[in-house]
Order: C-alpha cells, then sequence, then structure tokens
C-alpha cells in the first residue's frame, strides 16, 4: 500500500478551515454593523424627552415616546403573564406527564410549527379572534399574539430543561411518598429553576421586537396608554410608521426607538445567559 | 440459630424462640424491562427488624429486586413486575395499593446521594409534610430526631438553612437516610447505599444501620461482601436475576467462599442450572 502524499489533505483542511472561520466572522460583521449603525444614529434622539413626552405632531420637534415605550412594557408583560402558565404547564406535560404517548408527540411537534410560524399569520389569527368580534383594535389582541409567539418557546424550554433534571432526583422524592405533581412543582422545578427563567426571558426577547402581530391588533396611538381595551402604544409600530414618514425627526425617532429595543433585547439575552450558567453551578 | 436440615424451600430462614412472621414476603416475581426479562420467580422472606443483605455480582437483578417493593420502578412505563409482594399480609402489586402510604412504610435510600435542591433543613421536612400535619415547633422536633437519628445531627445543627447540596458526600448520604426516617417508615430499602461514599463514611453508615435495625427491618443492596458479612443478619445471592442462595448470613458465607466464588462464572452458572426453578434453595 502506498500512502498518500499529504500536500491533498493539506490544502483541503486549509480550505475548509478558512471558508468555516470566514462564514461565522461574516455573521459576527453583519452583527456588528448593524449595531454600530443603530448605536450611532438612535443615540441623538436619546434624551430625557423622549423618555417622558408624548410624541409631537408630524413636523414639529421636540416631544418623546414615552406612551408607547409604556405601551410596550405593558403589552409584553400582558403576554408573559398570559403564556407562561401555559407554557409552562405544557412543557410540564411533555416532559413529566406524557410517557412519549401520541398526544405528546403531536403536542411537540404542534409547538415546532408554532415556534416557525411566521408571526405576521399570528398577527392576522389574533385579528380575527378578537379585533373583528369586538370591533376595535386593542391592547389584549395584540397582548395575545405576543402570547401565541412565546407559547412554544417557554413550552420547548420547559420541556428540555426538565428533562435535563436526572430521574434519580425524580425517584428521591417520589420514594417518600410525594405526590407526582407535587414532586414536579416543589422538586424538579427548582432543580431547573435557572434554565426555566432562561426559558421566559428567550421568549420575552423575541417577541419585544415584533411589529407585524401588533399591525393588526394593538395598533398603535399618540396618546398616554389607558386600558388594554383600546388601541395601545407600542414601539415597534411606531419604528414601522417614523421610519417611512418624510420627516427628520421622526426618523431620528425611529432610531432611537431602536436602539433602546436593540439593549432591552441584549439585556434579557445577557440574563438569561447569566441564569442558565447559576444553574450548572 | 439456625437449622441444618433446611427441606422445604419456602419457609421463613431465620429461628427465633418464636420465628416472628416475615415483615415482606416475596411469592414468584418476576420483572420485565420491556420484553427482556430481570428478575426470576423470585422468593424471598425478609425478616423483621433485621438486616437482610442482598449480594451478587453486577447486574444481577439485585436494585430490580428491591424496588419492587416500594413500586418505584413504575416511574418508568415499560417496566412490569409479575407476582406477589406482601407486606404484613397485604399484596402491595396490587393497583389499588395506594402508593404514598406504602411509601412511607417502606423508605428508601439510593446509591448516590442526591439532595433536594433546598435547605438541609428543608431536605428533611419536605416527606414529613406529605404525611403528617404538623406545628412549626413539632416539625422541628421531628426533623431533629431524624438528623439525630442519621448521626448528623451534631454536624449540620448550626447550619440548618444551607443548601443540602453544601454537605460533603457521606454527609449528603447521612441527610438521605434522615429525609427516610423522619416519615417513621417500618422498612428501609437501602439501594447500594456506600457504593459513592469514602471509606470513613461508610464505616459512619455501618454503624448507623445497626443501630436502625432495632426499630426498622432493613433490606441493604451491597456489592461489597465484606460489608454483607459485617453488618448483616441473613443474606440472599442474586445471580442473573434468580435467587441461587439464601439464609442465615453466617451459614452462606460458611457454605461458599463467596469471595472466591463471585468471579466465577462458570461455577455460579452450574450452580444457577442445578438449582430447583422455584426454591431460595439449593439444598
Amino acid at each position: 500500500m502506498k500512502l498518500r502524499p499529504p500536500t491533498g489533505r493539506r490544502l483541503a483542511n486549509l480550505v475548509v478551515s478558512l471558508w468555516a472561520g470566514a462564514s461565522a466572522l461574516i455573521g459576527m460583521v453583519i452583527l456588528f454593523w448593524i449595531l454600530y449603525v443603530v448605536v450611532s444614529r438612535g443615540l441623538g434622539a436619546l434624551n430625557l424627552d423622549f423618555f417622558t413626552h408624548l410624541p409631537t405632531p408630524p413636523g414639529m420637534s421636540g416631544g418623546g415616546l414615552a406612551n408607547a415605550i409604556v405601551g410596550t412594557l405593558v403589552l409584553t408583560a400582558a403576554a408573559t403573564l398570559l403564556a407562561v402558565p401555559i407554557g409552562l404547564m405544557a412543557g410540564i406535560y411533555l416532559a413529566e406527564f406524557s410517557e412519549d404517548s401520541k398526544a405528546g408527540d403531536y403536542s411537540r411537534f404542534s409547538a415546532n410549527v408554532l415556534m416557525g410560524m411566521p408571526s405576521i399569520i399570528v398577527g392576522v389569527f389574533a385579528y380575527t379572534l378578537v379585533v373583528v368580534p369586538l370591533g376595535n383594535f386593542s391592547g389584549y389582541a395584540g397582548a395575545l399574539a405576543l402570547a401565541i409567539l412565546m407559547l412554544p418557546v417557554i413550552t420547548r424550554t420547559t420541556e428540555d430543561m426538565l428533562r435535563l433534571v436526572p430521574n434519580t432526583l425524580r425517584e428521591s422524592a417520589l420514594a417518600l411518598g410525594a405526590p407526582r405533581w407535587k414532586v414536579t412543582l416543589v422538586i424538579v422545578f427548582r432543580a431547573a429553576k435557572g434554565g426555566l427563567i432562561t426559558g421566559v426571558l428567550l421568549a420575552v426577547a423575541r417577541v419585544s421586537g415584533e411589529t407585524a402581530p401588533l399591525l393588526f391588533t394593538a395598533l398603535n396611538s399618540p396618546y398616554w396608554f389607558h386600558s388594554l381595551g383600546e388601541p395601545t402604544p407600542n414601539l415597534t409600530v411606531t419604528i414601522f410608521n417614523y421610519a417611512m414618514s418624510p420627516y427628520p425627526d421622526w426618523q431620528q425617532k425611529a432610531w432611537g426607538a431602536s436602539l433602546l429595543i436593540t439593549v432591552g433585547v441584549l439585556i434579557i439575552t445577557v440574563l438569561a445567559r447569566f441564569f442558565l450558567r447559576e444553574k450548572k453551578v | 440459630m439456625t437449622d441444618p436440615s433446611r427441606s422445604i424451600p419456602i419457609m421463613p430462614a431465620y429461628y427465633d424462640t418464636a420465628s416472628p412472621a416475615a415483615k415482606i414476603s416475596v411469592r414468584d416475581l418476576n420483572f420485565f424491562y420491556g420484553s427482556q426479562q430481570a428478575l426470576f420467580k423470585n422468593n424471598l422472606d425478609i425478616a423483621p427488624q433485621r438486616v437482610t443483605a442482598i449480594i451478587g455480582p453486577s447486574g444481577c437483578g439485585k436494585s430490580t429486586h428491591i424496588r419492587v417493593y416500594n413500586r418505584i420502578f413504575e416511574l418508568y412505563p415499560d417496566h412490569r413486575a409479575e407476582g406477589e409482594v406482601w407486606v404484613d399480609g397485604q399484596n402491595i402489586l396490587d393497583p389499588a395499593q395506594d402508593l404514598m402510604e406504602l411509601r412511607r412504610r417502606l423508605g428508601m435510600v439510593f446509591q448516590r446521594p442526591i439532595p433536594f435542591p433546598l435547605s438541609i433543613y428543608d431536605n428533611v421536612s419536605f416527606g414529613l409534610h406529605q404525611h403528617y400535619r404538623l406545628s412549626k415547633s413539632e416539625t422541628a422536633d421531628r426533623v431533629e430526631e431524624a438528623l439525630r437519628g442519621a448521626a448528623l445531627w451534631e454536624e449540620v445543627k448550626d447550619f440548618l438553612h444551607r443548601p443540602g447540596t453544601s454537605l460533603s458526600g457521606g454527609q449528603q448520604q447521612r441527610l438521605c437516610i434522615a429525609r427516610a426516617i423522619v416519615v417513621k417508615p417500618e422498612v428501609l430499602l437501602m439501594d447500594e447505599p456506600c457504593s459513592a461514599i469514602d471509606p470513613v463514611a461508610t464505616a459512619k453508615v455501618e454503624e448507623l444501620i445497626q443501630e436502625l435495625k432495632s426499630t426498622y427491618t432493613i433490606v441493604i443492596v451491597t456489592h461489597n461482601m465484606q460489608q454483607a458479612a459485617r453488618i448483616s443478619d441473613f443474606t440472599a445471592f442474586f445471580y442473573r436475576g434468580h435467587i441461587l442462595e439464601f439464609g442465615s448470613t453466617g451459614e452462606i458465607f460458611n457454605k461458599y467462599s463467596l469471595l472466591e466464588d463471585i468471579p466465577r462464572k462458570e461455577h455460579l452458572d452450574s450452580l444457577l442450572k442445578s438449582a430447583r426453578p422455584l426454591g431460595t434453595s439449593l439444598s
């Protein structure tokens, strides 16, 4: 047997590693490019008025997006309140009670499909479900649309995190005569706490930048947030409207709002990583 | 104390002045992991307030056998037990058996100490709250009593609110014992309780077992022959899912030099072949 000369292998190795490295670099460059543009254009828009004042009519300078900031926080909080209990329980069912049944397989598959569902479709769904029967755009519809988007993320991370908890822990608790639900909610949940918080935070990060599902539901509003029963001001639809407007002042505010959301998502993601790491200790 | 002419296979193998009824009687127990059978026609009597050791080479069904007693195997849907396990005259494999009550009466200590992600105090009180309605001070008394019973109190009394995982391996195992005895069980099932802890901690746990046996019926699975000889009154010798031999520990260790026989698979296989399929005895 004759050994193959190493030149070819070395060359192939070099090509593949350079290719992989360059691809990774492209991803990084695009991310930092976006961050750079958002920061450099948005930073100028951020001042005290931006956080405390209502928007001004077109053409007038000054004012802020305080109402949209509050509205986005309320919408996200409402969606989280709606999605977390259902998502956690669905995850519990998949990990602890489905015992690889058909029903479990179907729900897991549905969650996976829902995770890849275009968000605009979810918006239209919430529109037909809430806006059409009630006859007006409302924060409820917006919160519902966001909650539907959060649901599969929370469900699947909850299932994965609970499955990481070793069965020996479940056995120890069951062997003391504890009922299954208590073993899950008191012992297994606590063991998976970091991962569960991470799942919720990632779901929040996922929806806090969503525009499409809010266009048909919460819509937007230039006034202070009153109740979820009426159109609710929010940052993403504001960005959508302002960015396409012909007024330089509005365009700058759109950059400012973009920066705000980007920083928010960044903070949530860092927090999520922090909680996930804490779990491993 | 023992009767050399054990001719009737299914009989309590211990003889006191008046032989007490067996605490646990296993009859024709088969066990399956999916379609693979792991236990074959096991028959065994566990004497009350004695230590019964279950020994045998690894993978021979020792743990599988005691995991039937508290039906903990039912966590896994494809595990299945067939036959009868009588505890105080009650067949606990009956589907109507209340599992929570069964598991209060038969406590279990596992191979690896696994504290709950709770404080030391809450690790012990967790099981207590499942079964008893107690005031705060009563709970505190019972937790202290259990920790003393597990010879851990002096070491942890000042850190009761630290997480259970902050203890050393040996301390964690005694915490698990405290957790098991706090609910006042009748039987303690110990699944290789010393295999994951150091020799000093092992000595402490063994000493503890000697103290506990005045109160509890203890069944201990061990792969350590010397340990079985040191601490047990009766020994069941498992091989390939069969109970090859059962008797008083002295008798078993006199009859076989187990330390030599265990590694010789051919010898054990021939013993198994000559064993009666239904009996617990080879005589």
